[in-house]
């Protein structure tokens, strides 16, 4: 039996596989399922910077302070014994590390300066073991330069790292003019850890009413390629924590990121597909294939095919269009 | 140590109520429904009483529910009480004597309310008390907070130790509203009050299988009487009992009481006997008068059932000459009012006395003051003073009002002021319902009086409005308990605040301003403009009252500090930093404090944000210099200009609109309460900061934004374009889109821009975008004020254009019936409210020939609270004429309505044929066989009618006169019954039942908030499940009680459940269809509601999740298609498409459950869920089966068919 432990965050976990921030982890029990299917450590569903503030401002409209008439002070029951989604949050924290043996990642998201990050003390306080923090803003402002937006998560990421004392991963789009030297500074500014990528819930347009609304897209496979390049290239690179996150579905997917040089490779879409028994495959898969494959461990894989590791290092770095075009066939039936 | 504590009144009961109470039934009623609320949300908190129990709450279909559920709870052996208010008391008085007659300790608590007679009125007077004399209750009156506190324990221990029931009243309103500092009695007190040997006897008195009895016997002439007068003792010992519980209260409390407390000189030769808080201001007036040396007195009547004279003529000083009883009611006809002749009978007996108490019987005069809550200051006690002065005053008075037809009212100096006055510090603020400035003020005496030794007062008035309703708040502080309860008057506030700018131009806001007050306004203009925009009248008043006037911009500083419009901690910050009433520093700290109490742990960011909005507000307020001379040009705008005004409207209305109803005099009021309709126009709110603006280019003329728009603000209509030559130049008008109209004609869609509330519904229903930007549609949101002008030129233009003839719209269709004119406009709901557009649309259809019986509710207080009413006349004068008679009686009273049109339709049929020789045969048959089943076919009818009435007219004969007066009723009317849902599944369900079985042609329109919503939310049975609502704190734990099914298992009912926000067109229809029913049709409408706990302007997509998650099922149950041989169900919404979650989140009435009892919610949600599926499929299932009779009919074809066969 290889020896599948890895090191994230400074954590010692048993095995690569972490199921990321996911509608799943909402609930204890499906959480402690994937505990008991192997799951090393749990990122919990973020807790979103406008969801607090939306539950905020319900709470004060409606039960703070409501409209009142001359026959009613407010329309709800006045009660002042409800928690905050924030609370909430806190509080399953708290349950997950006294049910849990694995490692509690928190996750927070949001974009604005406002203070915010402040709430990973909170979270510290709950007992998480580290931070995922999750910032993204729309870039869509033609005044905001690309670097000003850079200084802006760095802060962010300063700014929480005052606060708090565990460790403190950052999730990451791959919108970045140079992400190695944005994932360079984000060391100096006291990360500990590096997850790629987020994946946005694109918004769609709606044909029948014109409106734009949320659809919820889920990762494939072939997703993956995108992030095992840029782990691949940042391996050697930096000495912050690689999480890969996006489209590990099979056992395939994982090991091709821990070649690339992942510490912990992140299920989401795979898990809300199949469930727990899905984590318990991939575990299955890459154990089967690194005893096949005579590894001794997670170790000594990780990291041996990333970029600094590869005979012919620009594999990675060029943009390989020709050969991938060329040996392109039309389907049959179709004509060009 | 005093534990002090700064509450309302209401809360001051509940707050000893509850402890020692182990039942409570409870029902809303204003001004009561506090008590209520707040026992029941204790009880979900889990508190218990000074036993240790948490006493059972339970809410009932109606006050009479509760009064039989105490009385089971207290036969059973139970420690049960209740709380309610005027019509809600009448519904317990049958109990009460049931309750009084076996000797049954109990308190009911009451916010003593008037009683509704030529109009209801939701405020405070003695009818109701009054109104239980007879029962065998005690009554026992609490003139303040404080006493109300103490007077709740008491009465219990009265009751406990002499088994005569207690109704504990307090008034409506200036007691149960009144916020003051308290102290309070803690659970010791009550402990020994309420001594375990008393509940040991209640406990054995107990209905008991262990030990049976029997009570509730049916007694003959024989026994009756006697054992009705077996209990006499225990009545006569009451009146002690009740003072040792007053005594001992004394004595534990520092708070002693008697049954009659006098006050004032102890040589008085004057004195006034009242109870209720109006004794409190007499307290005062005759404090100020024996400083003067004055020989007055007050006698304050705590007990006024039992009667004790004896203690009430010990009560009075010897020298008693002249006396003046205060009665807060009205007995029609009696030889006065029941304190009067109870003291007078007193004083007469005790003159008849060998030892009478007085030399010569005092002299006794009675009034009636305060009705309804009318101002009594002591400005008023003095003229009532005054009066006892004349050697021959009037024997029956009134104060308060200017009576010029029967002349019983006194007159009084508005510029009295008692010694108080100087000493108090008083402030009024002005503000709306939405903009937390009561809420802001309710903390500012909470820090006041809970911070430093200063007593507090603050006391709430509400415009009648629901949509930007203003309130006016009075603040009192002072060293001494406050006793006025009376509004500030003019020239006495230290400080007034102007929390919503556009009030300068509506409101004389300094009116209440001491010379040298400060006066605070909140406006976007610098200190620098500022006094330049104020009208003339004010700048007059600011310089000569040397105002400290000062500004700021609490929008902006709210928006700054990213706490949106919500401006209420800027203000109060403001009147803390200017006030002068604590020193700064100390007061900064103190709001700080107050807002980490009232957002604790849960909302700590949203204390961050009102940190730095306070830490802001010092920054940005500013004094303004005042100039020595007026600066103002500006008149006053006249906001109805050109309308022609009725007598009535100039007189009455306008006045109230403006707020002088106080001013004016008895002769200009309706003797019977009939009041002109169409006025609500005249009121011009200027509500919008936006309104809609019509894009010509895009419309497709669709009539969905009029169709949607809760105050029939925008509407259509279609006339010859020449009519158009002369419009105003900005006036928007289009070729007609549709074939049914000439194509010379052209169609408009006018705003009305100073009556739209500026919801946004008709923009976000409206369909069409321009095809290369979809945020332009064909109606868009713009600034009001700059479109106000030349948009209400455009809607005076557009209300002159002839509406379209009724006899081709076709009303069938959206478009067409929507040019038709509403009959309902304008009307004070909330902005975005869901109930309106129903409403709007039965008059457009039907308004002219309308009757409606209309419940207590939000549309009977949208549709009838004066000053104005929204529902209006047509062209001809014609529209719905409207009555409200009871919460509980509005389907009978609407059944009695149709049996009296038909009845008197009958009448004129039978005298017509006999009138068939003057008239002429042709003439009946046509009127008799006439077809009104079209708009056209009315119409005919009508012309006849007119017809009949000329020819009548000519004939001048008793018969033809006698027929004249009832011949209107042969034109079809249409009977409406509109209520919400707690008439219709509550209090009126058992009225509303036999009305569905009555096959009378009525339409009953249920508009299903699934709430009480006007009374503030509580719980009925169309709650759905898994809600939080008042009354039911934890969630209710049922599913939603299914009207339209019960209708439907009368088979001949037309049945309809429509939501319009989903589907116009279904709405529509289902109207007409039920309207064309010969028989009962109920429509229940989706409502949404701000008691939802979702913005208004998502009320149409709510509306659309609530049907296509299954909440609500779109359906028709039309009996007459069972004559085709269908089925008559058919059900109009798809199967469940979205889960009932996805409705449900939006909603904080689902919400909040989840931030308290996150298993409950789900399980509750899950079980929603399956609700909506099922009732869905069921819905289908009835709509699938086949009818009996084509069962049978099938089956006998099937059988002729087989009989053919050689197999068979």
């Amino acid at each position: 039996m290889p020896d599948l432990s890895t090191t994230y965050l400074g954590l010692k976990l048993k095995n690569p596989l972490v199921p990321s921030s996911t509608p799943l982890s909402r609930q204890i029990d499906p959480i402690l399922h994937l505990e008991d299917a192997g799951a090393a450590a749990i990122v919990m569903h973020s807790l979103f910077e406008e969801d607090v503030r939306n539950d905020e401002r319900m709470i004060e409209r409606f039960l703070i302070t409501p409209d009142a008439f001359g026959e009613s002070a407010g329309h709800l029951p006045g009660r002042h014994d409800y928690v905050s989604k924030l609370d909430t949050y806190l509080e399953q924290i708290t349950q997950l590390k006294a049910r849990l043996e694995i490692p509690v990642v928190a996750s927070l998201n949001g974009s604005s300066l406002n203070g915010w990050v402040e709430l990973g003390q909170e979270m510290q306080a709950a007992g998480a073991d580290a931070l995922e923090l999750n910032a993204w803003y729309m870039p869509g402002d033609p005044e905001i330069p690309g670097d000003a937006l850079e200084e802006r998560y760095l802060g962010l990421l300063q700014e929480l790292k005052e606060q708090v004392s565990i460790p403190v991963s950052m999730k990451l789009s791959p919108f970045f003019s140079s992400l190695p030297n944005f994932v360079r500074r984000a060391e100096q500014a006291g990360a500990a850890g590096i997850s790629l990528f987020n994946r946005f819930f694109q918004p769609d347009i709606d044909l029948a009413t014109l409106k734009v609304v949320d659809r919820v897209q889920l990762s494939t496979s072939a997703d993956t390629l995108l992030t095992m390049r840029w782990i691949a290239i940042l391996r050697g690179r930096s000495k912050l924590s690689l999480a890969a996150s996006g489209g590990v579905h099979t056992a395939d997917d994982a090991l091709k990121m821990l070649l690339a040089g992942a510490d912990v490779v992140h299920m989401a879409s795979a898990l809300l597909i199949g469930g727990p028994p899905a984590l318990m495959e991939v575990l299955d898969g890459i154990t089967r294939w690194m005893e096949k494959g005579e590894y001794a461990s997670v170790a000594q894989l990780k990291g041996s095919m990333s970029q600094q590791n590869l005979p012919d290092p620009s594999a990675f770095a060029r943009a390989a269009y020709l050969n991938a075009l060329d040996s392109f066939t039309p389907p049959a039936g179709v004509m060009y | 140590m005093k534990h002090m504590l700064t509450i309302d009144g209401n809360e001051a009961v509940a707050h000893v109520a509850f402890r020692i109470s182990e039942v409570i039934a409870i029902y809303p009623i204003t001004p009561s429904s506090g008590m209520g609320e707040l026992s029941d949300e204790w009880a979900a908190q889990g508190k218990a009483n000074i036993w240790g129990s948490v006493p059972k709450v339970v809410e009932l279909q109606s006050e009479g529910g509760a009064a039989g559920t105490v009385h089971g709870a207290l036969q059973a052996g139970a420690l049960a009480t209740t709380f309610t208010a005027s019509q809600g008391l009448l519904l317990m008085i049958p109990n009460m004597y049931k309750i009084a007659g076996e000797l049954t300790p109990t308190v009911f608590h009451v916010a003593a309310r008037a009683l509704a007679t030529h109009a209801l009125s939701i405020f405070g007077d003695h009818s109701d008390v009054m109104s239980t004399r007879a029962t065998g209750f005690a009554l026992l009156a609490s003139n303040s907070v404080q006493e109300a506190h103490d007077m709740a324990a008491i009465a219990t221990a009265a009751t406990l130790a002499g088994r005569i029931p207690v109704l504990h009243f307090f008034d409506g309103f200036r007691t149960s509203h009144e916020v003051a500092k308290i102290q309070t009695v803690d659970d010791a007190v009550l402990h020994k009050m309420l001594p375990q040997e008393r509940i040991v006897e209640l406990r054995g008195r107990a209905l008991s299988p262990e030990h049976p009895v029997l009570r509730g016997t049916s007694q003959n002439p024989d026994v009756f009487f006697q054992a009705r007068e077996a209990q006499n003792p225990w009545f006569d010992a009451f009146p002690d009992i009740v003072q040792e519980a007053m005594d001992e209260f004394g004595k534990l409390t520092g708070r002693p009481y008697k049954l009659f407390d006098y006050v004032g000189a102890p040589d008085a030769e004057r004195v006034i006997i009242l109870m209720g808080s109006g004794a409190e201001t007499v307290q005062e007036a005759v404090a100020h008068m024996n400083r003067r040396g004055e020989k007055v007195g007050l006698l304050k009547v705590r007990l006024f059932r039992p009667w004790a004279p004896a203690a009430l003529l010990a009560a009075l000083p010897a020298t008693t000459r002249q006396i003046a009883v205060l009665d807060r009611c009205k007995e029609p006809g009696a030889a006065g009012e029941p304190l009067y002749k109870d003291v007078l009978v007193a004083l007469a007996e005790d003159a008849g006395n060998e030892t009478p108490r007085f030399a010569a019987m005092p002299r006794v005069i009675g009034g009636r003051y305060g009705l309804g809550s009318k101002e009594f200051n002591p400005a008023m006690v003095l003229a009532v003073f005054a009066a006892l002065t004349e050697p021959a005053p009037k024997r029956r008075f009134t104060v308060g009002i200017a009576d010029d037809v029967t002349g019983l009212s006194l007159p009084f100096d508005a510029g009295f002021r008692s010694d108080v006055t100087a000493e108090t510090f008083a402030a009024v603020f002005y503000g709306l319902g939405s903009d937390g400035t009561v809420s802001a003020n309710k903390n500012s005496i909470k820090i006041i009086g809970d911070e430093t030794e200063l007593y507090a007062q603050g006391y709430f008035v509400y415009d009648s409005k629901k949509s930007g309703a203003m309130t006016v708040s009075h603040l009192r502080f002072g060293p001494q308990p406050i006793r006025s309860a009376y509004l500030t008057g003019d020239g006495d506030a230290k400080f007034i605040a102007c929390h919503q700018p556009h009030f300068v131009e509506t409101h004389d806001l300094l009116a209440h301003a001491a010379p040298g007050a400060v006066f605070l306004l909140n406006t976007h203009l610098s200190p620098e403009r500022v006094f330049a925009t104020l009208p003339l009248a004010m700048q007059r008043r600011m310089i000569e009252k040397q105002i400290r006037f000062y500004v700021i911009d609490a929008y902006q500083v709210a928006q700054e500090a990213d706490m949106g419009r919500r401006i209420n901690t800027v203000m109060q910050t403001c009147f803390f930093a200017i006030s002068g009433i604590l020193p700064q520093e100390d007061a900064i700290a103190a709001i700080k404090h107050a807002v980490e109490k009232t957002y604790g742990r849960k909302g700590r960011r949203i204390a961050e944000l009102n940190y730095r909005a306070i830490d802001k507000t010092l920054a940005c307020l500013n004094q303004v210099v005042l100039p020595a001379e007026t600066t103002s040009t500006a008149t006053p705008a006249a906001a109805i200009a050109g309308q022609p005004l009725t007598d009535f409207v100039r007189k009455l209305t306008l006045p109230m609109i403006a707020g002088h109803g106080d001013s004016l005099p008895v002769s200009l009021f309706p003797v019977d309460g009939t009041w002109p309709t169409g006025t609500a126009k005249y009121e011009k709110r200027n509500l919008a900061l936006q309104i809609p603006v019509l894009e010509t280019d895009l419309c497709t003329q669709c009539g969905k934004c009029v169709f949607v728009c809760p105050h029939s603000a925008i509407r259509a209509k279609a006339f010859p374009a020449e009519l158009a030559d002369n419009a105003p130049a900005t006036f928007k008008h289009m070729a007609p889109r549709s074939k049914d109209y000439p194509a010379s004609w052209n169609i408009s869609y006018q705003v009305a821009p100073e009556d739209c509330t500026g919801c946004t519904l008709c923009v976000e229903v409206c369909p069409i975008r321009d095809k290369s930007n979809v945020s332009r549609k064909a109606l868009n949101m713009a600034e009001q004020p700059p479109l106000r002008a030349q948009e209400a030129e455009n809607w005076a233009f557009f209300l002159k254009l002839p509406d379209y003839d009724r006899r081709i719209v076709k009303r069938g269709t959206v478009p067409g019936a929507m040019l038709l004119p509403p009959l309902f406009e304008f009307s004070g709901a909330c902005v975005g409210c869901g109930e309106t557009p129903y409403i709007r649309l039965a008059t457009q259809l039907f308004g002219d020939r309308m009757l409606v019986a209309n419940a207590t509710g939000c549309s009977s207080i949208y549709g009838g609270n004066l000053p104005t009413t929204p529902y209006t006349t047509n062209a001809e004068g014609r529209g719905p004429a409207w009555n409200n008679s009871l919460f509980e009686d509005n389907a009978e009273f609407g059944l009695g309505m149709r049996l009296a049109t038909d009845q008197l339709a009958d009448a004129a049929r039978t005298q017509l044929k006999a009138l068939a020789l003057e008239v002429g045969d042709d003439v009946v048959n046509a009127l008799l066989h006439a077809d009104q089943s079209t708009e056209a076919g009315i119409h005919e009818q009508r012309e006849r009618v007119a017809a009949l009435q000329a020819k009548l007219g000519h004939l001048a004969t008793p018969a033809a006169a006698s027929l004249s007066a009832i011949a209107e009723n042969l034109v079809r009317r249409s009977v409406w019954i509109i209520g919400g849902d707690g008439w219709a599944y509550d209090i009126g369900f058992g009225g509303l039942d036999h009305v569905l079985s009555s096959g009378a042609d009525v339409n009953i329109l249920v508009l299903d908030t699934e709430v009480y919503s006007n009374t503030g939310g509580q719980n009925s049975k169309a709650t759905p499940r898994g809600a939080v609502a008042k009354f039911a704190a934890s969630g209710q734990n049922n599913r939603k009680k299914d009207l339209a099914r019960i209708a439907m298992d009368y088979e001949n009912v037309f049945v309809a459940k429509v939501a319009y926000g989903a589907k116009d067109t279904h709405t529509l229809k289902a109207f007409i269809d039920a309207e064309s029913y010969p028989g009962v049709s109920i429509i229940i409408a989706y409502s949404p509601c701000i008691a939802h706990g979702v913005d208004m302007s998502h009320n149409h997509s709510q509306q659309d999740l609530a049907v296509k998650s299954g909440h609500w099922p779109l359906l028709r149950y039309d009996p007459r298609r069972r004559e085709q041989g269908a089925n008559p169900l058919s059900v109009d919404s798809a199967a469940p498409s979205v889960p009932f979650r996805e409705f449900a989140k939006n909603e904080a009435r689902f919400t909040v459950l989840e931030r308290q009892h996150p298993e409950a919610a789900a399980r509750f949600m899950d079980q929603a869920e399956s609700d909506a599926r099922l009732r869905h499929q069921e819905y289908v299932e009835l709509a699938g089966l086949l009818l009996p009779e084509t069962l049978i009919a099938e089956q006998a074809a099937a059988a002729a068919e087989n009989k053919g066969e050689p197999n068979a």
